[in-house]
């Protein structure tokens, strides 16, 4: 799949990316082929070598954390649906979009949905709870790479 | 006399406006005289502007001032001799000498620069405080307005008193002193993070804005004037309309922080507002400087590359000021890493520096202003990292003093140039045009703008906002200083511009930002206050936005944020941090802040560290408890020899008087703090005494851990207490009176021994008060304790092992015939420092082995009561070898291994607690735990006492009471 690129991102296919995130056409076709460059295994999927690869995660304090949040649990590998399911929660909520009110499902990018997300990126055994060690696991692992950055006090 | 009318020759055309008052004020009643006088001076020239000597020789409009007259002569001009000139001082020198000495002298002239300067602040100062007053005044009315009247008002006087305007701003002094006071605050206080993150928004609204602003404006002027709304005097084509345009468009610094702070916008609007009033001046002055060419050239020379050149000005003009500030950064942030021992200049280099960004960008004729902003933001991260904290302090306060003063000065100076009719020319055409021009196009281009910028913002501008953002559009000083400069032969209208520009200033101040609606849409708007600290919190969150763009492959803002955090941290901060800075860690730092902050908060609430609990529970105890000290006192005399040491102390129990006065130095000493030293010893030009404010904190913080602690132990125990029997109540009471007793003989040691053997900073704790005790108390015990001493050194390593509790318990009172087992500071000192821990270590192992066991079979109550007596008081300090204590318990090396032993005496201390839990509850409030190392002494001592009794001497006695 990988090898023939973006060519074989259908339209159908597209379309229901689009109704699940709210991406648009064109973020998600530039999106595919960042997918499929980030795929060096090329079989559609990414793992997590492939997303350690990334030589900017690899210095990001919470990269580790960020990669586990795209996959499933009990998975290892992520296909690009839910590759764009996860990137959805980071698109901004727009104007037109709070006030339509979909009762059917929440969008991803929901105020929910993000801190879901966010929390989800401090529970690490999925308990659906934060306990102290995660926390602080979290915590320390910014606070340590972060030793540098001198707030602006007052 | 008249001097503004024959300048000397050196003097640059502006600074012409100083002026003589006095001629006139002369001819007037000598009550009117005085009032003229002061507001004569405070008109004259007030800033350094001055120093050059600006006056023209003077010769001597006497003012034979009715306030002092047997001050000498009227040489050289009481009123106002505005310099030393030559000549005046030979006149002064002629009067002198013909005049005889003279005891007193009148040296106006000598003094008057400064004096005015000062006055000047002063009366600025003044009118603040009398703004503030009435707090729902200052709601209603922004102070810029109050300001602007109260010099209209004053240049009213002098008026009236003159007939001419003796002052007003002058662009030089504008420039070089007040505007850069003013930027350098803002810029160095800047909230970065919130300035780059709407970096975008501010950039569009300072450069598109503006020259939208001053394009339409002036087009739209010149049209008015085709169409014969403006008047026929006003002689200026398309190019002075365009000049004019440019310099009324700007958004003003000085006038956005004054009233935007003053009315709390939320901090997004804020920033974005005064980011642009910041940024735009890099497109005014250029447009300023290219149009006063054009205008210069004639408008019909100007060729077409001349347009490309002021495009390439403003590149380099705005580039190149931000360039010369983040130079100045870096050197600054570079020499405050060096500054460690010299705490006492690094304010200094602080406003040096930014000072000289400003001065180094006005010399190349760039954008001082974005330099100055720029190194501002550049340097806050290092230098605030590098100075102490009494530094920042000072620099904070310094330069929101100087910003504070430099203001308001600036709106008085506006609203005395105002009166100044000879000045400005009035044409309403021109003036009502420019105000309806300026306000419809700002708001037409903020909406438009917006627009725009709010498909590419994450959170738009809503309509309130945008309504406060043209409303807030506020035109000041700024262009008032510009239209001053400009140059009358050249720019014909110079005049109605100015009379415009100062309508359109105060028009802006204080109508617009005067106005209810917007004090409304504000006040019903946000209001938060300026976040500028990164929590941990969004850190993580930038870490996990960041994460997401580069998985997401965009280069979008986090990336480059993360990249230059990056570059930051590998490199600049390397260059930039001093070392020890570089490593600390942020989150101890903000742990230490939030405990002095913590410690602060329950001073300011009164304390509960004085409850009436602990205030009362000691004396009461005592008062209750004072038979029966007398009760042990005979029973020990009953029993044996042995106890005849002890009992001397015992007969000595003080009176209830002294009691009294022990209970309370208790309860100073645990709930005050230590008293403030008034006095230095030693004064240094170049070093600050360390903080007394900062041990204070300390003090705080520690006192008030230990009082939680105190009270969760507390609240633990209460479940024992319901065990207790009656009498068993009634020994603690004994109890209590004992530690009340013993406990300040040893504090009286601490200080001294503190310092001796430790230097842990935090020993001095408590040097001050405890000394109250040691009148009444060391004497009586003092001598006893130092044979007893001797004995426990040699007689720990050959202990049985396995003395009964109670008996191991018994202190230096209660051990019943047991030699003198106290131990004092001489003879601890007296074991080698190698055997301290073998002998320390035993010590706990015999803790270890005593305290487990009770008293098996009923005992005499007295006994028990005895037993009790010294039992669980030095239990509950077990200290196993009384780690870190300095004073009387074994003092000597300790100190390295004192916390972990802490741990360890509490933990032993607990299980004491489950075994004695009344008494330890008991114990609580006198001592605890946490106390500090100073204090918690009395515990070593004990400690020592109690270990002593199963020595080898003392065994017979000791084991009498289970006996019994």
């Amino acid at each position: 799949m990988g090898s023939r690129a973006s060519t074989l991102l259908r339209e159908e296919e597209i379309e229901e990316i689009k109704k699940e995130t709210g991406f648009s056409h064109s973020q998600i076709t530039r999106l595919y082929s960042r997918f499929t460059s980030l795929d060096k295994g090329e079989n559609g999927t990414l793992s997590r070598e492939d997303f350690q690869r990334i030589p900017e995660l690899a210095i990001n304090p919470l990269g580790d954390r960020i990669i586990n949040a795209f996959f499933p649990e009990g998975e290892d590998q992520v296909n690009f649906k839910g590759f764009m399911r996860t990137l959805a929660h980071f698109r901004p909520i727009e104007d037109n979009e709070k006030n339509k009110n979909l009762p059917a499902s929440e969008p991803l990018n929901s105020r929910t949905n993000k801190l879901l997300f966010a929390f989800r990126l401090y529970d690490l055994d999925r308990d659906n709870k934060i306990s102290r060690d995660e926390l602080l696991q979290v915590l320390e692992k910014v606070d340590v790479e972060q030793k540098m950055s001198i707030r602006f006090l007052h | 006399m008249d001097v503004g009318s024959r300048p000397p020759a050196s003097l640059p055309p502006r600074l012409l406006s100083s002026i003589k008052a006095e001629r006139d004020v002369s001819a007037m009643s000598s009550g009117m005289k005085m009032l003229l006088l002061g507001v004569t001076l405070l008109l004259l020239r007030a800033a350094g502007a001055d120093l050059s000597g600006s006056a023209a020789p003077h010769p001597g409009p006497v003012l034979s001032s009715p306030s002092a007259p047997p001050l000498g002569p009227p040489p050289g001009a009481p009123g106002v001799a505005l310099s030393r000139s030559a000549v005046e001082e030979e006149q002064e020198a002629e009067e002198h000498h013909g005049g005889g000495y003279r005891v007193v002298q009148w040296e106006w002239s000598y003094v008057q620069t400064p004096y005015i300067i000062a006055i000047w602040l002063l009366v600025a100062s003044v009118a603040k405080i009398l703004f503030h007053f009435s707090q729902r005044f200052t709601t209603v009315v922004p102070e810029s307005c109050m300001l602007i009247l109260l010099g209209l008002v004053l240049g009213g006087i002098v008026l009236i008193a003159s007939k001419k305007q003796l002052y007003q701003l002058d662009p030089s002094l504008f420039f070089l002193f007040l505007l850069p006071t003013i930027v350098g605050d803002a810029g160095y206080f800047m909230p970065a993070r919130l300035f780059f993150d709407n970096l975008g928004s501010i950039l569009t609204y300072a450069v598109v804005g503006t020259l939208w602003n001053a394009f339409c404006t002036g087009f739209s002027l010149y049209a008015a004037k085709l169409l014969g709304v403006i008047d026929e005097r006003v002689q200026a084509e398309l190019m002075d309309f365009l000049l004019f345009g440019a310099l009324i468009s700007a958004v003003d610094p000085v006038a956005v922080l004054a009233v935007f702070e003053e009315v709390h916008v939320n901090e997004m609007l804020f920033i974005i507002v005064f980011g642009e009033s910041l940024v735009n001046d890099a497109v005014t002055v250029v447009l300023y400087k290219v149009y006063i060419s054009f205008v210069e050239v004639g408008p019909g020379n100007v060729q077409t590359a001349d347009y490309f050149k002021g495009v390439a000005s403003f590149l380099i003009v705005s580039i190149g000021g931000t360039l010369v500030g983040l130079v100045f950064a870096v050197i600054l942030g570079f020499i405050t890493r060096f500054t460690k021992k010299v705490r006492i200049i690094e304010p200094l280099f602080v406003f040096l520096m930014v000072y000289l960004a400003y001065l180094t960008a006005e010399l190349f004729s760039l954008s001082a202003i974005l330099s100055m902003t720029f190194c501002g933001i550049g340097a806050n991260k290092y230098v605030e990292a590098n100075i102490s904290q009494k530094s920042r302090t000072t620099v904070k306060y310094t330069m929101k003093t100087l910003a504070s003063i430099a203001e308001t000065i600036i709106f008085i100076f506006l609203g005395i140039s105002a009166v100044d009719k000879s000045k400005w020319a009035w044409d309403t055409g021109l003036v009502s045009c420019t105000l309806v021009f300026i306000f419809v196009f700002r708001a037409v281009g903020v909406v438009g703008q917006t627009w725009v910028l709010n498909r590419f913002r994450l959170v738009p501008l809503d309509k309130i906002d945008q309504v406060v953002m043209s409303y807030g559009g506020l035109r000041g000083a700024v262009a008032f200083a510009l239209v001053v400069l400009l140059d009358g032969e050249q720019v014909k209208a110079k005049d109605y511009f100015v009379a415009t520009t100062i309508v359109v200033v105060f028009f802006t101040v204080m109508f617009q930002v005067g106005a209810a609606l917007l004090k409304i849409l504000v006040s019903s708007h946000v209001m938060k206050p300026l976040l500028n600290r990164v929590s941990v919190c969004s850190q993580a969150f930038d870490h996990i936005l960041t994460a997401v763009e580069d998985i997401a492959g965009l280069q979008g803002y986090h990336h480059w944020r993360d990249k230059w955090e990056q570059f930051d941290k590998n490199y600049l901060s390397k260059l930039l941090l001093r070392k020890s800075v570089y490593r600390k860690s942020e989150l101890w730092e903000a742990y230490q802040k939030i405990n002095i902050r913590d410690a602060i908060s329950v001073i300011d609430q009164g304390g509960n560290v004085l409850t009436s609990a602990r205030l009362s529970l000691p004396s009461m105890a005592s008062r209750a408890s004072f038979p029966e000290v007398t009760n042990v006192t005979n029973y020990l005399r009953e029993n044996g020899s042995g106890v005849c040491l002890d009992l001397q102390v015992i007969d000595n129990v003080p009176g209830s008087k002294v009691e009294e006065d022990m209970e309370t130095h208790h309860v100073l000493a645990g709930n005050l703090y230590k008293p403030r030293k008034r006095y230095q010893s030693h004064y240094s030009r170049h070093f600050m005494p360390l903080g007394e404010k900062e041990r204070q904190d300390r003090e705080v913080f520690q006192r008030n851990m230990r009082s939680r602690m105190e009270t969760f132990k507390s609240t633990r125990h209460k479940r024992h207490k319901k065990e207790r029997s009656l009498k068993k109540v009634n020994i603690l009471s004994d109890l209590t009176c004992c530690c009340s007793v013993s406990d300040p003989v040893v504090v009286p040691v601490e200080p001294e021994e503190d310092k001796a053997d430790h230097s842990d900073p935090e020993k001095e704790e408590d040097v001050g008060i405890t000394f109250v005790a040691r009148k009444a108390e060391t004497p009586k015990q003092r001598p006893k304790s130092v044979p007893a001493a001797l004995d426990v050194c040699q007689s720990p390593p050959p202990h049985t092992p396995s003395p009964p509790a109670a008996d191991s318990h018994l202190p230096w009172k209660g051990s019943v015939g047991a030699p003198p087992p106290c131990v004092s500071v001489e003879a601890t000192k007296i074991i080698p420092v190698d055997l301290q821990q073998a002998w320390n270590q035993s010590i706990s192992s015999l803790e270890s082995i005593s305290s487990p066991p009770a008293p098996a079979e009923p005992v005499h109550p007295r006994v028990s009561a005895l037993s009790r007596l010294g039992g669980p008081r030095p239990l509950s300090y077990t200290g196993p070898t009384a780690g870190g204590s300095p004073s009387a318990g074994p003092p000597l090396p300790q100190a390295s291994f004192s916390f972990p032993e802490r741990k360890k005496k509490q933990q032993v201390e607990e299980e004491e607690e489950e075994e004695e839990p009344g008494a330890s509850q008991e114990m609580q409030p006198l001592m605890s735990p946490l106390r500090l190392p100073g204090r918690r002494n009395p515990c070593v001592y004990l400690r020592s006492l109690v270990t002593t009794p199963p020595g080898g001497s003392s065994e017979p006695h000791s084991h009498r009471p289970t006996q019994l």
